[in-house]
């Protein structure tokens, strides 16, 4: 395949879609799928062709649109129409609505015009909602692998790398490292064997945007790492993906099939020299190997276990070979960069955290599902304006970043913006894109609790603060929030939270007692009130102290 | 004598000027000028896997704690190997694994020959500030000469280490995640029924505490035979 073949097939499935005078998309990502979104799509197919629209209406599986609370969703009509919660039942109506114009029941129409569609910025997630992910062609319309071309036939490495760099943009793994410092690193290293490897070992509680990405536009990804690979100077790729994500994996493995019978991927990309080819590998469900050089042990066939860096992998990686390790989203923003160029992404964001971010809403707000906003937005007004604020009234009391490796951050700090730094500053950090709602039902020793359990079972068990210093963190946290602690208990908390945090081999242990951390900075009252006075102030936790002091 | 690519580098470790090739660890360095790194997952011989943290020291300039075990040296480096934090640290390091599993010296084989039992005393641990986790492990004493009391085991995977680098058996490995982890002999077969396990005791000689024994052994009789160890360098050099 070369250029014109790439616009030739762009070309004729746009032509191909114009011919329709309405697309009706629905999705089929997991979140509406695991709601019956397939039973939608084929009854809409069979009511179709009942009333023989078939030449003007076409039926469509797309990728994840967002708002996945209201899910199954369906767009059509350049989401000029949106439906909600539909059942297979509704197809007639929803085709009434969009065929004839007549209005569809109240229950199952969406405003397209909400803050939560409205004030997103979408460049990782442009065809999401768009495409079908299955379809190699329906990317290519959407300009997919016009980047890989442009850089293979008419930039150099360096230059690929000068435009990265320019962007700004940092790991959306969530350590925020800049992409294109350690694309410099990988190409600079000396041999002849290199790596790209894409971490899709997402396994943050709550979190979801690698997911969708990959079910959503498994191409773009792909076309990511052939980028990367052209600029450090690797040919061979591998996504590693939990197995946990098994329609993910699917349509990688669909989208790898067709880039590679297309001549996207394989040897002689584009009749150059170029040569990348990418393979799978599936985590079995190790929370840790989303660590880069467990990661790498994990591909290598050993046990997923940490070691100790340096030597960093853009040194020494994958089979000992100068290896390029980044996220999904990290991935998923190359392709945009190329094509628009560097400055473009860099004058999105806030000065030191460049372009955009997703990140999956869950907890209590009313909105829960995947948004894409640009960095610097307060959490405020993702919480309130997207997010559509906190349900049946009640009072927000805290957010979670990054998963268990991130902090609560309380009310006071709600306008502070989303930008890798900000977070670091009130003890948070950006991660990977989890963000977790917590209203006044919620205990925070409970939430705590909950994530320092998270760590300490998936604790690799190599190193001994994360190994045995979680272990008792949790059970100080336990014997809180059950009323049986003493005020000492704080003390050894606090201590063991310092040492597990500066002593731990990698960031699992170094970032375990985040959460811990964050919760006694900011909600110490709601410790007080378990340990002194045996009262959980949410009313989640029952610390037995109480009942035996009323006994008394 | 140099390989290629290495140089020589002059540290400061511990105030004192140092000298060292820039393939040597921090550990080692401080080792030839007497300076005491106190080390437990690390045997001379085995490859270094920095587990056990005790060995980390403070790096000017780094904003992170470095094991001196893996830890390059460079030129120019300044290493603090003793402050109150690190103390701290390495004691907090000696709490967490004595409340991890049983470990009762006055009933062990290894009583006062333990490396556990002993970096404790020179640390100044006199007591354990945490509750005891004391999970319920089993006793392994299917092989006929030797003994594996998990209740012990501060998973430092020195046996895995030598059974895999210097014996070539590799019938020690690791099972599980977090405290649950235990190591394990041939896909966690009694050791007894082992059929890589080669009987030839290394493993035994390189615990650092009482874990692995050899059989007939009263509490604080089983010496171990450190004249072994010189052995095991030897054989990793000879390997290189």
């Amino acid at each position: 395949m070369n250029q014109d073949d790439l616009a030739n097939i762009a070309a004729q499935t746009k032509q191909g879609d114009s011919r329709y005078d309405h697309v009706i998309k629905v999705c089929v990502a997991a979140g509406c799928l695991s709601a019956n979104a397939d039973q939608v799509k084929t009854q809409l197919e069979s009511e179709v062709k009942q009333r023989g629209l078939e030449t003007c209406c076409k039926v469509k599986g797309v990728g994840c649109m967002g708002l996945c609370a209201a899910g199954p969703l369906v767009a059509a009509d350049a989401n000029e129409k949106m439906f909600q919660n539909v059942t297979p039942a509704d197809a007639t109506a929803i085709l009434d609505s969009v065929v004839d114009n007549k209005p569809a029941p109240a229950a199952i129409v969406m405003d397209s015009q909400l803050d939560f569609f409205t004030q997103q910025k979408k460049i990782v997630l442009e065809n999401s909602g768009e495409i079908d992910p299955e379809r190699i062609e329906d990317y290519i319309a959407a300009d997919g692998y016009e980047a890989l071309f442009h850089v293979i036939t008419k930039l150099k490495p360096l230059g690929v790398i000068e435009q990265i760099t320019k962007s700004g943009l940092r790991g959306r793994g969530g350590a925020g490292f800049p992409t294109g410092l350690k694309w410099t690193t990988v190409h600079k290293a000396a041999g002849t064997q290199k790596y790209v490897i894409c971490n899709a070992d997402e396994g943050d509680p709550g979190a979801f945007m690698d997911r969708s990405v990959l079910e959503s536009d498994p191409h773009r990804v792909l076309e990511g790492m052939a980028i990367a690979g052209y600029a450090v100077g690797a040919n061979k790729g591998f996504i590693y993906c939990r197995a946990e994500y098994p329609l993910a994996v699917k349509r990688l493995r669909v989208a790898i099939r067709q880039a590679e019978s297309s001549g996207l991927l394989g040897n002689n990309i584009g009749d150059t020299h170029f040569d990348f080819k990418i393979e799978i590998r599936l985590g079995a469900g190790a929370f840790v190997c989303g660590e880069e050089t467990a990661l790498i042990a994990s591909i290598e066939g050993g046990r997923g276990t940490p070691r100790p860096r340096p030597p960093f992998p853009a040194q020494s990686g994958l089979w000992n070979a100068p290896t390029l390790i980044n996220n999904v989203e990290t991935f998923a923003n190359i392709a945009p960069i190329i094509r628009r160029g560097g400055e473009w992404y860099a004058s999105i964001g806030t000065e030191k955290s460049k372009g955009t971010k997703v990140f999956a809403l869950a907890g209590r707000v009313n909105n829960t599902g995947l948004i894409e906003v640009p960095m610097g937005m307060t959490l405020r007004d993702i919480i309130f304006k997207l997010g559509g604020g906190i349900p049946e009234g009640r009072k927000f009391k805290a957010v979670q970043s990054g998963g268990p490796s991130g902090g609560c951050v309380p009310e006071q700090f709600l306008d502070i913006p989303v930008d890798y730094d900000s977070l670091a500053s009130v003890g948070s950090i950006m991660g990977s894109g989890g963000m977790i709602v917590m209203d006044e039902t919620s205990c925070m020793v409970d939430v705590a609790k909950f994530f320092m359990d998270f760590c300490m079972s998936e604790s690799c068990g190599k190193c001994v603060p994360c190994r045995v210093g979680t272990t008792q963190m949790h059970n100080i946290l336990e014997r809180i929030s059950e009323g049986r602690a003493e005020t000492h208990d704080l003390d050894l908390l606090k201590r063991l939270t310092g040492m597990v945090k500066e002593a731990s081999l990698c960031g699992l242990g170094q970032t375990a007692p985040n959460p811990t951390l964050t919760t006694l900075r900011y909600f110490m009252d709601e410790y007080r009130a378990h340990i002194e006075e045996g009262r959980c102030p949410a009313g989640i936790c029952h610390p037995v102290k109480a009942e035996a002091e009323v006994g008394v | 004598m140099n390989k290629p690519g290495v140089e020589i580098c002059t540290l400061i470790i511990e105030n004192r000027e140092c000298g060292g090739r820039s393939d040597q660890t921090i550990l080692e360095v401080a080792e030839e000028y007497g300076i005491f790194i106190p080390t437990l997952c690390r045997l001379s011989g085995l490859s270094n896997i920095g587990a056990c943290r005790m060995c980390l020291v403070e790096v000017k300039g780094s904003n992170k704690l470095m094991p001196a075990c893996v830890t390059k040296v460079q030129e120019g480096m300044e290493v603090t190997v003793n402050s109150p934090k690190l103390a701290e640290y390495r004691k907090t390091v000696l709490e967490l694994l004595f409340s991890e599993r049983n470990h009762i010296c006055s009933v062990c084989v290894t009583n006062g020959h333990c490396d556990l039992q002993a970096l404790a005393q020179k640390l100044g641990v006199n007591h354990i500030p945490m509750p005891y986790i004391h999970p319920h492990l089993m006793v392994d004493a299917s092989h006929p000469r030797f003994l594996a009391d998990h209740n012990r085991c501060i998973l430092c995977t020195r046996c895995v280490r030598v059974c895999s680098e210097v014996e070539g058996a590799h019938t020690w490995d690791l099972m599980g995640r977090g405290t649950t982890v235990k190591v394990i002999t041939d896909l966690k077969r009694p050791w007894g029924e082992s059929e890589s396990c080669t009987g030839c005791g290394k493993c035994v000689q390189v615990c650092p505490t009482g874990a692995l024994s050899e059989k007939g052994q009263a509490a604080g009789e089983m010496l171990k035979r450190r004249q072994f160890l010189p052995y095991l360098s030897m054989m990793r050099e000879v390997g290189r």
